[in-house]
């Protein structure tokens, strides 16, 4: 069982800052004559190497910008790497940014069904878990009104109840515990667990170090790009800190 | 080929996904509304009704023999292309903030808003029907191949709505400049006068160039003069739908990667 099931191999994402600002064509005929279709590059990552094996859990720590989400996105498979490859073995679940698979005009009841089908389950398998998600995200007698009148706190409960039904190979959670209240935060943390328990990966991305610590067994920090240190949660965490409370001191 | 298989396998995964967009489409376009569905028939017929008033004093000497079904005929078809293409030109872009959060294959959302577009201009056809009923069209076995034209059209829209969804993404001058040339197109193609009214030099262009003007005459010759379409016709009429099928598939297979970097 101690086989890899993401394999970050030297990769180095890249954006181009310079096309990025143009979207519109008479900027672009005005650049292109001009010679001005500069390339002015920007590495969100360079060269980040690790392989996660199955059943252990990773935290990514960093300061704001630092590339944390680049990567994540990356080992989602929705950013290509420029350089480099990642090589992913198994059903990866993303937990969606609060709201983000949600359209705000459905109802709950619907937006389950939607959410569910992006992510790649079909409606007979949905149909099966209803009952299931509901309870779990304690929303009962909203079922039939419009998401847009949720608060960010219930939209998260239901977002994590859709996303974990499945016992997903990698589970990737991006800093969706900050809200939503203490019981919800500990039952979420006890069903990933669960999950974890099962030999679920989780690829965890938090700024509260504590939380990276209780949860994860390794971690990565990552600082403009550079992958500063890989390895066991502890010593990575220490060491993060250690810089961090440095930056303010200096301050 | 391996890259083939795991496309249909993606697009099987996710055809469920592509039946819950065409709903929700569906679904929000008439919420609270008291008629609802209804409105897809009543609409047509209403703005039919006007246009078939206005347009038939303007036209009255021309030789039209069932004037409202002539331009309701073009209308229908006209309207899907127009409508579901403008949906589907905003498709990448208003779907960014899933794009951004998950994989999915991208091409779903764009396909998703062609197809909520032919459910409507099934409705619409309902609509052309009534018309025909009340101006005492003769129905005849013929209509029974409208759904060959729907298929032509709707290859011709998935793939124009591919080709402008993608260029959208890049620059998003494309969806004003596609206001103007819809507006265009639409007095080029014959819907409101017979093809005969335009210059000599545009009729060869417009029934040679206009694909649009192949579907309307196929469809004209169901309900107006109960013929099966000329050949010609529907050969343009498919060759135009590969055509843009091709070009729309491949545009956005080659760019649909650097979509994350715009959106």
């Amino acid at each position: 069982m101690n086989d890899v099931v993401v394999d970050v191999r030297n990769v180095t994402i890249r954006f181009n800052l310079a096309s990025e600002k143009i979207d519109n064509l008479k900027e672009y005929v005005i650049k292109v004559l001009k010679r001005e279709l500069l390339f002015q590059e920007f590495l969100a990552v360079k060269d980040a190497s690790f392989q996660i094996r199955r059943g252990e859990a990773w935290g990514l720590v960093g300061s704001n910008g630092s590339g944390k989400s680049t990567l994540l996105k990356a080992i989602c498979g929705i950013l290509k790497p420029y350089k480099g490859e990642i090589i992913v073995n198994g059903v990866i679940s993303p937990l969606l940014e609060l709201g983000a698979g949600f359209d705000q005009n459905l109802t709950a009841r619907e937006n389950i069904f939607l959410n569910g089908t992006v992510l790649g389950h079909s409606m007979d398998y949905m149909h099966k878990h209803f009952d299931e998600i509901v309870e779990f995200s304690e929303l009962q007698d909203f079922l039939d009104s419009p998401i847009k009148n949720f608060s960010s706190g219930m939209r998260a409960r239901l977002g994590f109840a859709i996303a974990t039904i499945v016992r997903p190979d990698i589970l990737i959670v991006d800093e969706i515990l900050a809200v939503g209240d203490y019981a919800f935060q500990q039952k979420c943390l006890k069903r990933m667990d669960e999950m974890m328990s099962g030999g679920t990966t989780l690829i965890f991305v938090s700024h509260s170090i504590d939380q990276v610590r209780e949860l994860c067994d390794h971690a990565v920090w990552i600082n403009k790009g550079d992958i500063m240190q890989v390895g066991p949660v502890d010593e990575v965490c220490d060491a993060y800190m250690e810089s961090m409370e440095k930056k303010v001191a200096k301050k | 080929m391996r890259m083939f298989f795991a496309r249909i396998q993606g697009f099987i995964k996710y055809k469920d996904l592509m039946g819950q967009l065409v709903l929700r489409d569906l679904k929000l376009k008439y919420r609270r509304s008291i008629l609802g569905y209804l409105w897809s028939i009543l609409n047509p017929l209403f703005i039919m009704t006007i246009m078939a008033i206005v347009f038939s004093q303007m036209f009255r000497s021309t030789t039209i023999p069932n004037y409202p079904v002539y331009l309701m005929s073009g209308q229908v078809l006209f309207n899907y292309m127009n409508i579901s293409t403008h949906g589907a030109i905003n498709s990448i872009n208003g779907s960014a903030s899933l794009l951004k959060k998950t994989y999915l294959p991208k091409y779903v959302f764009t396909v998703s808003k062609i197809t909520s577009g032919l459910i409507d201009c099934i409705f619409s056809i309902g609509a052309l029907l009534i018309v025909m009923l009340f101006t005492g069209a003769t129905f005849s076995w013929h209509l029974l191949l409208f759904p060959l034209i729907l298929i032509q059209l709707y290859v011709f829209c998935v793939g124009l709505g591919m080709f402008l969804a993608a260029t959208n993404v890049f620059f998003r001058d494309i969806q004003y400049i596609y206001n103007a040339i819809t507006t265009a197109w639409l007095y080029l193609t014959p819907m409101f006068y017979p093809i005969e009214k335009l210059p000599e030099k545009l009729i060869f262009l417009v029934a040679h160039c206009n694909p649009m003007y192949a579907y309307v005459t196929q469809l004209r010759c169901l309900t107006l003069y109960n013929c099966i379409p000329d050949m010609h016709m529907v050969l343009y009429g498919c060759i135009d739908a590969c055509l843009a099928l091709i070009l729309g598939v491949w545009v956005f297979l080659k760019t649909q990667d650097r979509f994350i970097l715009y959106i």
